[in-house]
């Protein structure tokens, strides 16, 4: 399935693109799942999400957490606890 | 309900203004602004353009359920801001004052820790830094749980 991902922030920086339509296997079917995935892709993913807990996501703009399943066509944004305000 | 993110900055005289005419019902209305503080050279906010909005709108609506509101603002500012600029206005609107104010803390704490900003400083010398999460704005949202 493929997966549109968004990385904003620090992650951004570090993973080096803001970005990207992943190809994922049928295996990663939720966001722990794409964590783990990531962090495999490469030395830039490892640094990325280095520390567990740290990383924030969102499914379709809406908070969640590890347990959220994905799907093909499905938005998930990862990023840094927000600090506005 | 007004909520805008921009680049311009906002008066906090013309949005008191534009949500009280032609209202005779509003007794109250609480104003929060929050600047950039020194001594950062220059804060740079960026923001997660599709979830934004619904966020802010999810965050209103639930003020607008704990409190009588008769109105309430909310304009958060992106991209590069200099010391002493406003980054966010929160104004909430009621027919008496504890309402007003009440929503308003409310509005700014859940704010911060709910809305998917992230703010950038750079420093005199040209070095930039992540803002870092607080835990005291994890506990200014907390004491609102019931």
């Amino acid at each position: 399935m493929t997966v549109h991902v968004l990385y904003f922030a620090w992650l951004r920086e570090r993973v080096g693109r803001s970005e990207e339509a992943l190809e994922l296997p049928e295996s990663v079917a939720d966001v722990g799942a794409l964590v783990s995935w990531l962090r495999a892709q490469g030395d830039n993913y490892r640094r990325a999400f280095a520390v567990p807990g740290v990383v924030r996501c969102a499914v379709n703009q809406v908070f969640a957490g590890p347990e959220m399943s994905i799907k093909s066509g499905d938005e998930v944004a990862f990023f840094p606890p927000v600090t506005g305000g | 309900m007004t909520i805008r993110i921009q680049h311009a900055p906002f008066d906090v005289g013309t949005e008191i203004a534009a949500l009280s005419a032609g209202r005779t019902d509003i007794g109250g209305i609480g104003c929060f602004v929050g600047n950039v503080r020194g001594p950062v050279a220059a804060m740079t906010l960026e923001h997660y353009e599709a979830m934004t909005l619904p966020a802010l709108q999810a965050i209103v609506a639930e003020a607008e359920a704990r409190w009588p509101l008769l109105g309430c603002t909310v304009i958060h500012r992106i991209g590069r801001l200099l010391p002493g600029e406003g980054i966010v206005l929160v104004l909430a609107a009621s027919a008496h004052r504890q309402a007003a104010l009440d929503a308003t803390a409310f509005l700014i704490d859940y704010l911060k820790t709910r809305a998917p900003f992230w703010k950038k400083e750079t420093f005199a010398d040209g070095t930039e830094a992540w803002v870092e999460p607080r835990a005291v704005d994890d506990a200014a949202v907390a004491k609102w749980s019931r």
